[in-house]
């Protein structure tokens, strides 16, 4: 099975990386950031399945720092509104030369 | 009492490598394209509400890939952790900003979208480039090595052993990194002071 999970993988990260690029809404590029995440950990998992239990270990470890990172993203993301008023990428353009 | 995929997990076990009996093929592949399908309709969809639900729908079929694939305990923590808490947490912040309505929608323009599928079906073909890799002999495990171990041992012991010794320095960083987190996270969502001045947070 370990083709077919690795197939699954890949088709959920390039669906996470086409979201975030036709995406305006942070929240949802965010979102999208998740799902990448959740494709590497297929991939994880199922070649802990052929090759040990520590791609298992590391999946517990994306998934921690996973949590981290939507804590912090998402007061950015409140932040941002409360100064905003928006949370459209289109209009947080703050760093555009 | 047995689930249906605690029904369906243990006949794979008995079946030699390479002949998987039909119902754990037909299963691995109904939650992978339900995966698939979900994460497309979660990147099409308007309101902020519906993507997000399509995306614990994706997380719901991961987590039934990861118990097909020897992986409970991962399963049961995908369950607890990402379609429980995260998404419950993004959740709230679209209930927060009042984000539900989903006026006009957020899709970018067509231009956008070219370039978009491009990009992501390079990346499908660059890791079917890197799929048809070779890896040594010596690194792969007997069949079903890891199923014996959770056989043995339970589901939890095996990655148990491993994240309390190898990874013991790794794991305690990560609870420096949630302290950090937490810290941070309620440093940036605190509330200005009511007069326009910055308060001592």
């Amino acid at each position: 099975m370990l083709a077919e999970a690795l197939f699954f993988s890949a088709a959920l990260f390039a669906i996470g990386v086409f979201g975030v690029l036709i995406r305006r809404n942070a929240i949802i590029v965010f979102m999208c950031v998740e799902l990448m995440l959740n494709a590497v950990n297929l991939s994880f998992v199922a070649f802990a399945e052929a090759y040990g239990v520590a791609g298992q270990v590391f999946v517990f470890f994306v998934m921690t720092v996973a949590a981290a990172e939507a804590a912090v993203g998402l007061a950015i993301i409140i932040a941002l509104f409360r100064h905003r008023q928006t949370v459209d990428l289109t209009n947080i353009n703050l760093l555009k030369g | 009492m047995v689930s249906f995929l605690q029904a369906v997990a243990p006949v794979a076990k008995e079946m030699p490598h390479g002949s998987l009996p039909l119902g754990y093929t037909f299963h691995f592949y109904l939650f992978g394209l339900f995966a698939i399908v979900s994460a497309l309709l979660f990147v099409t969809r308007k309101s902020p509400v519906a993507a997000a639900l399509w995306l614990v729908n994706t997380m719901f079929s991961l987590a039934a890939l990861y118990v097909l694939l020897d992986a409970q305990f991962i399963g049961a923590i995908q369950v607890l952790v990402y379609a429980g808490a995260i998404m419950v947490v993004f959740l709230f912040v679209i209930m927060l900003l009042n984000l539900g309505h989903g006026v006009g929608g957020d899709i970018r323009s067509i231009g956008w979208k070219i370039v978009a599928g491009a990009v992501g079906l390079a990346i499908v073909a660059e890791i079917f480039a890197v799929t048809k890799a070779k890896t040594a002999v010596t690194l792969t495990l007997p069949a079903d090595f890891v199923a014996k171990q959770i056989d043995a041992t339970g589901a939890i012991a095996p990655i148990a052993a491993p994240l309390f010794n190898e990874y013991l320095l790794a794991f305690e960083v990560t609870s420096i990194l949630l302290l950090a987190a937490v810290v941070g996270a309620v440093v940036l969502g605190k509330q200005r002071g009511e007069s326009g001045t910055q308060d001592a947070g």
